[in-house]
């Protein structure tokens, strides 16, 4: 039986340290003690350092995240000067760049940039065949007088580059709450991240999938667009296809936490088993929230503020072609709400069960792609490495069924885990950035079968206990 | 060795770790009261 396949996947990167100021723990230590931001600033990193830094280096698909196990750690001390910021599979923009994509992005006229910000922008995304010249050209840049009005009014948050300000976001609304200058800067992050990301893969596919061949775009990013009266009304799914180009495609937006997108690429591929569609985009913007959520450890350690990056990613699933990988719809590992929470019965919903329906034991997959979370960004602040402790759990229960020896558990985890390398910007650390690699593994032969588990915190929202959670294998 | 028979206790569990309920079931289980359970998530 044939399933939906992916095609092509793209992952991007948008370096943002300007920003960090404004991610949710930064922001809200940032007004209780002006200090804190002197603390940051000197923690943050270069343009340079950003992009040789190794995990970034994996995200975008210049090394492979295996590779970085015989890396010395600290990553961050071992910088590869030399490399490039186009990767296999996306790219690490600047935040020249970054901000030139708000404007871009921004329909509501609500984004003000100075020229020569708005011209480098443009220059730059241009060169990486991201944007055309004409459509920089269409944008009108601000005067520097009136973004410092704007910014003295306190109605909207200064843009900044290398600490200079050039630029603003300006609210929404006098007195919406959802529609406020930090709301929409979040909001925009997402989209201008997802429009890159939907570009880069477009990019990819020229030729032979344009932007008039897809039909459906489906989102699974972290912000919540709305207003006061539907704080999280959505489909920011369409306002990405839009600014993309593809104007021929509808779409809508997929909530679950952190497993959004992951549900979102089994959707899409019900979409087209179905058939009611031929080619479905998934694509996720960055989150902005996220942005120095550990920066105390961070600096307290004297290390750089490593949650320095928004990511996105853009994933074509279609009708299979020859050797294309498929995703096994019909060994689904779904989290019933009878599953529970204790982490034990998520792995077995997650992982055994679709490996039993299957036909299959642990060892029959060649990687599993849990949530890959760095270790370098979460372990300062005690919060340990999120992917070693899956494969901990993980090879527990095979050693608990006889498949793996009680001592062979790490011999396991080194087979079938890999480091952890995505910035954590939770949707997308978790699994679905290994997507292009195992694309890229199974084209090469070098793999035939990868496990995707991705987990929601529910709870996190005080509407529930529960727990979340969702699988697919993908096979050659 | 803590002993909780009587004790009052707030309870902070872990997504990827231990969470809240289960948590909160053990200590119960020891006799304790739960005056707050929560589960976090650290990534």
């Amino acid at each position: 039986m044939t399933f939906p396949a992916i095609t092509a996947v793209a992952n991007v990167l948008a370096h943002a340290p300007g920003l960090v100021r404004y991610g949710s723990k930064p922001l809200r230590d940032i007004a209780q003690d002006g200090a804190v931001l002197d603390a940051i600033t000197p923690r943050l990193r270069s343009y340079a350092d950003a992009v040789a830094y190794g995990p970034n280096q994996a995200f975008i698909g210049n090394i492979e995240p295996e590779a970085l196990a015989s890396l010395p750690r600290p990553w961050w001390q071992a910088l590869d000067m030399t490399a490039s910021s186009t990767g296999a599979f996306g790219d690490v923009i600047d935040e020249t760049e970054l901000l030139g994509l708000f404007k871009l992005c921004d329909r509501a006229r609500l984004v003000h940039l100075d020229a020569a910000t708005l011209s480098a922008a443009g220059a730059a995304l241009a060169r990486r065949g991201l944007v055309t010249a004409d459509e920089m050209a269409a944008l009108a840049p601000a005067e520097a007088a009136a973004i410092a009005a704007l910014c003295r009014s306190g109605e909207a948050l200064p843009l900044m580059l290398g600490g200079r300000v050039v630029g603003a976001v300006a609210r929404g609304h006098e007195q919406d709450e959802a529609l406020t200058a930090n709301v929409l800067l979040e909001n925009l992050a997402g989209k201008a991240t997802g429009v890159l990301a939907l570009r880069r893969l477009l990019r990819m596919t020229d030729g032979r999938v344009g932007p008039g061949d897809v039909d459906f775009v489906l989102a699974g990013s972290e912000e919540a667009v709305g207003d006061r009266y539907q704080r999280g009304g959505g489909n920011l799914a369409k306002a990405i296809a839009e600014s993309a180009g593809v104007t021929t495609a509808t779409g809508f937006d997929v909530k679950a936490f952190c497993a959004s997108t992951l549900y979102a690429v089994f959707n899409a591929a019900a979409l087209i088993q179905s058939g009611v569609f031929s080619r479905v985009v998934v694509v996720a913007g960055g989150s902005l929230a996220k942005l120095g959520m550990k920066y105390r450890a961070h600096v307290a350690k004297q290390m750089p503020v490593l949650e320095d990056v928004l990511a996105g990613i853009a994933i074509l699933v279609e009708r299979p072609g020859a050797g294309d990988p498929m995703i096994r719809l019909d060994t689904l590992g779904l989290h019933t709400i009878a599953t529970g929470s204790a982490q034990q019965a998520v792995v077995e919903a997650l992982v055994i069960k679709p490996l039993d329906k299957a036909g299959y034991r642990l060892r029959d997959v060649d990687r599993y792609a849990t949530e890959m979370h760095n270790p370098e960004v979460t372990e300062p602040s005690g919060s340990g490495d999120v992917p070693k402790g899956n494969y901990r759990l993980i090879g527990a229960l095979g050693a608990l069924r006889g498949e793996i020896p009680r001592n062979g558990i790490d011999e396991f985890i080194a087979a079938h885990g890999m480091p952890g390398y995505a910035p954590t910007q939770g949707h997308i650390a978790s699994a679905v950035c290994y997507l292009a690699h195992a694309l890229r593994a199974m084209r090469a032969g070098k793999m035939r079968r990868v496990l995707f588990m991705a987990k929601g915190s529910l709870f996190l929202g005080r509407m529930t206990e529960a727990s979340d959670g969702v699988s697919f294998i993908l096979e050659t | 060795m803590i002993e909780l028979k009587g004790k009052r206790v707030l309870v902070i569990g872990e997504r990827d770790g231990v969470n809240g309920p289960a948590i909160e079931a053990c200590v119960r289980s020891a006799g304790a009261e739960v005056l707050y359970a929560e589960t976090l998530c650290f990534v």
